[in-house]
């Protein structure tokens, strides 16, 4: 049993990433009144994209090489240590949100570095637009977890998803609804999402992280493409376990273990369903309007700290 | 017992090594290489005397002093190295060893040029400066060892002479550096008031007789004294363009070592010697660094110099060092004591931390000036296939300084975060509301610096060459290459073994540690929070590692072509790759409330009378400078008037001097009454 926990721990986010980026698609379709591709179309993509061969600019170095490789590690790392489907693990992945959090700038900061190396006016201004969303979406995405985790004295991903399940449906429900929307901006502006960015264009002039990756080819791309993939669902995880962690395993049981795959499931199709029909719905918004939204969430998540502590 | 003669002796070849080699590259000074080789080499045996008698002190616990007295009234020459001092003499060894390696090849370049021998003789005053300035324990002979520390170093940043800019850049931290003195002196002149005695350690027993509204200005003192030589806004103007001006190995010293003497006597003075019970000096503290620390990023942002960039985030770094430092004084004053010792800890590892990558990347960035003989990344470009070593050990100290793990930077950002986090849940309601903006303040800082790396590593080592003093560049020397390869395995084992370093650290914080370091890792001691940087490193490099197997297996096979980057049809030129100025410009526009940037067009026409076809536009971004602007403009003007004013008293007659004498004297025997 330990096995099979073991195994869906460190592979659910690489292998069901796909899934779900397919799923949000799907979704797109059905609201744009087209049939759209099938769910699974991302695997058969990630596929053929693995037996393609590869150009590489003459322009680029050993960062351009090496960054897909990377960024697709560490969003391996960060899909394994944070809270899936059981809380079992909590005792033993030491998964601090500082630390994750700065996993995930670790990638940022190479994917950004590969879109300046091949020296194209698309990738520099997407790196541009990249690190300035990304430094000021840091504030938010911090401190919105921070609040759960003063909330449950632990910066332990495990622990805060615990300790909110064991609260129930209390007086701090309220505050975590803020913080959750906090949560949800930074999200959004992570993951490239509108209305930040639209992940469905290759030509928009506001590009932001396709406009990085413009230059790869074959494997690697294959590599960026599914990293972005990974990050979304960790951030859907992420959102689903700390804010509404109910329906978690505690136990390694067979059926526990199968309850609680599906509650999750569930879940993030919800998520998935939320940010399909949002990308729908609302229009992109002007680049130096962003930063207001993000701004937001850094305050609501102050707010919800104060409230924290007061109500506590 | 021999454990203190041997330290006693590690500190006398200490001095002795710099003594030698100031005078001995003097006495050279004709032989540009002999000065270079005797210079640096005796720099570089007095640095390892140093990190072997200090580490022995930390060690062991022992306490080195040293103190004869000299025919001068009030002066004796009394030097004291406690854990504390050092944990100093350590750092400031460290970084002068890898940067006296590097100097050895480095100087090359200034030989004709300029007088190696006097550059030998300034940088080894300058070290044996910096260490009696962390070691003195006497008011009036710190002040001396102040002053050749500072005087030393005005004479490195005016080294390159030929330049104007970087006269102009000396005599604004001549300045300004005195302008601090003259508040460090009134600073130990009060205490001398009061507890009669330069002594620090007399100082410290009698510290009790000091009144409040003393203490109280004493910090005040103390804070613009020593904050001006840390370069805390709005005292830093000084420092963007001093270091710059210094050849690369000194800014090292001076940005990775000199400021945090400012911080040492702050420790000193507000944490070991004098009582710190007052809550609104913490308070103070932490939000200067939260100004200092953002608004050195965003200056750094809006810089396309490398030095002045580089110069920029030590301000920066400051900030966060005062954080560290600020929660501590806060926690003190609330009864917190066990953790202040934990801001301690994470001020004076972001000390060590600070001084490691910051020093790498001035080394770094002096290795591409040396090669291109511009400070302006615009003109860089594509050095990473020119200069892949240079370009390794610069991007290891971008990542270190952008706090990504497992490099060092992280692991103290993450010391102080907790500090921060523990602050946000204390009863104080002001006190919280300030770690509240310190701790956001911080946030946005670690994501700035890593856009702020981004741009000045991507704009410098990637893509083409931006110019053709760019295509020319080629992989420095092998010492350089040494000097930076030894800072860049630190950068990366002290974010490794952070948790042992940060338990040797509580040692030095001298109190009961709030941290435990279980398997390497550090962990809070009330539980919460836990963070293994030795696992964090250990399962990246699995990751990659698995990550490359898996995919060569599955695609090993594919051909890899390699063809021009998409050029939308038109000729690849280096203008179509993004600009520094162009990379930073939204941050900049988005915190344009801040930054007050300008924009200014030029415009020439084919016909000045029918204005229709430019020949030629120029547009000059920048950011306006509201520190001349609101502070040392309305300050130069008001001295300049009262100066005026004070003239009209210097009649020239000589019975009005003799007049006024006499109302001095009858003045203070008034007041001696």
């Amino acid at each position: 049993m330990e096995i099979l926990s073991w195994t869906i721990q460190l592979a659910f986010v690489p292998a069901m990433s796909p899934l779900f980026i397919g799923i949000v698609r799907k979704i797109k379709a059905l609201m744009q009144n087209r049939q759209g591709a099938d769910i699974f179309q991302p695997y058969r993509d990630l596929r053929k994209l693995f037996h393609k061969d590869e150009v590489i600019s003459q322009d680029a170095s050993w960062i351009f090489s090496l960054a897909p490789y990377l960024v697709f590690a560490t969003t391996l790392i960060i899909g394994a240590g944070i809270p899936i489907f059981t809380l079992f693990f909590g005792s033993i992945i030491p998964s601090d949100f500082l630390a994750l959090i700065y996993l995930l700038a670790f990638g940022t900061f190479w994917l950004a570095l590969s879109g300046i190396d091949v020296g194209s006016s698309f990738g520099g201004f997407g790196s541009s637009r990249e690190m300035t969303l990304s430094a000021i979406a840091e504030g938010g995405l911090i401190f919105s977890v921070l609040s759960l985790s003063i909330l449950s004295h632990t910066t332990n991903l495990f622990g805060i998803s615990s300790f909110i399940l064991s609260l129930g449906f209390s007086r701090f429900a309220i505050v975590i609804g803020l913080a959750f929307f906090a949560f949800l901006i930074a999200l959004l502006a992570e993951n490239s999402r509108f209305p930040f960015d639209n992940p469905a264009t290759h030509l928009e002039l506001t590009m932001v992280h396709e406009a990085m990756i413009l230059e790869y080819s074959g494997k690697r791309l294959a590599l960026m493409e599914w990293a972005a993939a990974n990050k979304f669902l960790i951030f859907i995880l992420l959102a689903a376990n700390l804010f509404f962690p109910w329906g978690i395993a505690g136990s390694l049981g067979i059926i526990s273990i199968l309850s609680a795959l599906g509650i999750l499931t569930a879940k993030i199709l919800i998520l998935c369903a939320f940010v399909g029909i949002l990308e729908s719905t609302i229009a992109k918004y002007r680049f130096f309007r962003l930063p207001d939204l993000l701004f937001t969430s850094f305050v609501i998540s102050a707010i919800v700290i104060e409230l924290i502590i007061q109500i506590q | 017992m021999p454990n203190i003669i041997s330290i006693q002796f590690g500190f006398l070849g200490l001095f002795i090594s710099l003594g030698v080699g100031a005078v001995g590259s003097l006495i050279f000074r004709n032989n540009d290489r002999l000065s270079n080789w005797w210079g640096n080499l005796s720099a570089i045996a007095g640095s390892i005397f140093g990190i072997i008698s200090s580490l022995s002190i930390i060690t062991s616990g022992n306490i080195f002093s040293y103190n004869i007295p000299t025919s001068f009234p009030l002066l004796s020459v009394s030097l004291k190295v406690d854990a504390l001092s050092a944990f100093f003499i350590f750092v400031i060894s460290l970084i002068s060893l890898f940067a006296s390696i590097y100097a050895i090849g480095y100087v090359k370049h200034f030989y004709k040029k300029y007088n190696i021998g006097s550059l030998e003789f300034f940088y080894n005053i300058f070290i044996a400066g910096m260490m009696l300035v962390v070691s003195a324990h006497q008011a009036l002979f710190f002040l001396i060892s102040w002053e050749i520390m500072s005087a030393a170093s005005y004479f490195l940043v005016i080294f390159e002479r030929k330049e104007k800019e970087n006269i102009k850049a000396g005599a604004i931290y001549f300045i300004m550096t005195h302008m601090g003195t003259a508040f460090i002196i009134s600073l130990f002149l009060i205490l001398y008031k009061f507890t009669g005695s330069f002594d620090f350690e007399t100082i410290k027993n009698s510290a009790a007789l000091i009144p409040s509204l003393a203490l109280n200005t004493i910090f005040i003192l103390g804070l613009i004294g020593f904050g001006a030589k840390a370069g805390i806004i709005p005292l830093h103007i000084w420092l963007p363009n001093a270091h710059p001006a210094a050849p690369s190995h000194v800014s090292a010293l001076m940005s990775g070592v000199m400021i945090k003497t400012g911080i040492y006597m702050l420790i000193r003075l507000f944490w070991d010697m004098l009582p710190h019970d007052t809550f609104w000096w913490g308070i103070a503290v932490l939000i200067i660094g939260s100004v200092s620390s953002i608004l050195g990023v965003l200056y750094a942002l809006t810089e396309h110099d490398i030095k002045k960039l580089l110069a920029y985030h030590s301000i920066e770094n400051i900030g966060i060092i005062l954080l560290g430092f600020g929660s501590a004084l806060t926690f003190y004053s609330l009864g917190l004591n066990s953790l202040a010792i934990l801001g301690i800890i994470a001020s004076l590892f972001h000390i060590l931390n600070h001084a490691v990558f910051k020093a790498l990347l001035f080394l770094g960035a002096g290795s591409v000036v040396s090669q291109t003989h511009t400070r302006n990344i615009e003109e860089y470009g594509g050095l990473i296939k020119l200069m892949p070593y240079t370009g390794l050990f610069f991007l290891i100290g971008s990542m270190a300084i952008s706090a990504l793990p497992p490099f060092n930077g992280f692991a103290s950002e993450w010391l102080t975060f907790q500090a921060l986090f523990q602050g946000m849940q204390t009863l104080n309601t002001v006190a919280r509301g300030v770690f509240i903006l310190a701790a956001g303040s911080l946030a946005f800082t670690g994501g700035l610096a890593a856009a702020c790396f981004v741009k000045a590593f991507g704009i410098t080592f990637l893509a083409r060459p931006r110019s053709e003093k760019a295509k020319h560049a080629k992989e420095s020397g092998i010492s350089l290459r040494i000097g930076m390869a030894g800072l860049a395995i630190l950068a990366l084992l002290f974010g490794i073994f952070s948790g042992p370093i940060s338990s040797l650290l509580s040692k030095i914080a001298g109190g009961e540690s709030p941290l435990i370091s279980e398997n390497y890792g550090m962990q809070l001691k009330n539980g919460f929070a836990t963070v293994s940087m030795p696992a964090i490193f250990i399962i990246l490099v699995l990751a990659l590692a698995s990550v490359v197997v898996a995919v060569f297996i599955a695609a090993g096979k594919r051909k890899i072509k390699n063809g021009i980057t998409w050029d939308c049809g038109s000729d690849l030129s280096p203008r179509m790759e993004i600009t520094s100025t162009g990379f930073a410009r939204s941050i900049i526009t988005i915190f344009g409330g801040i930054l007050k940037p300008t924009r200014q067009t030029d415009v020439e026409y084919h016909d000045a009378n029918m204005r229709y076809f430019p020949k030629f536009k120029n547009i000059s971004l920048g950011i306006n400078d509201v520190y001349s602007a609101y502070i040392y403009g309305p300050l130069e003007k008001t001295a300049e008037a009262i100066a005026n004013a004070a003239r009209k008293i210097q009649s020239g007659n000589i019975n009005a001097y003799i007049f006024y004498i006499f109302i001095v004297l009858i003045a203070l025997l008034l007041f001696a009454v």
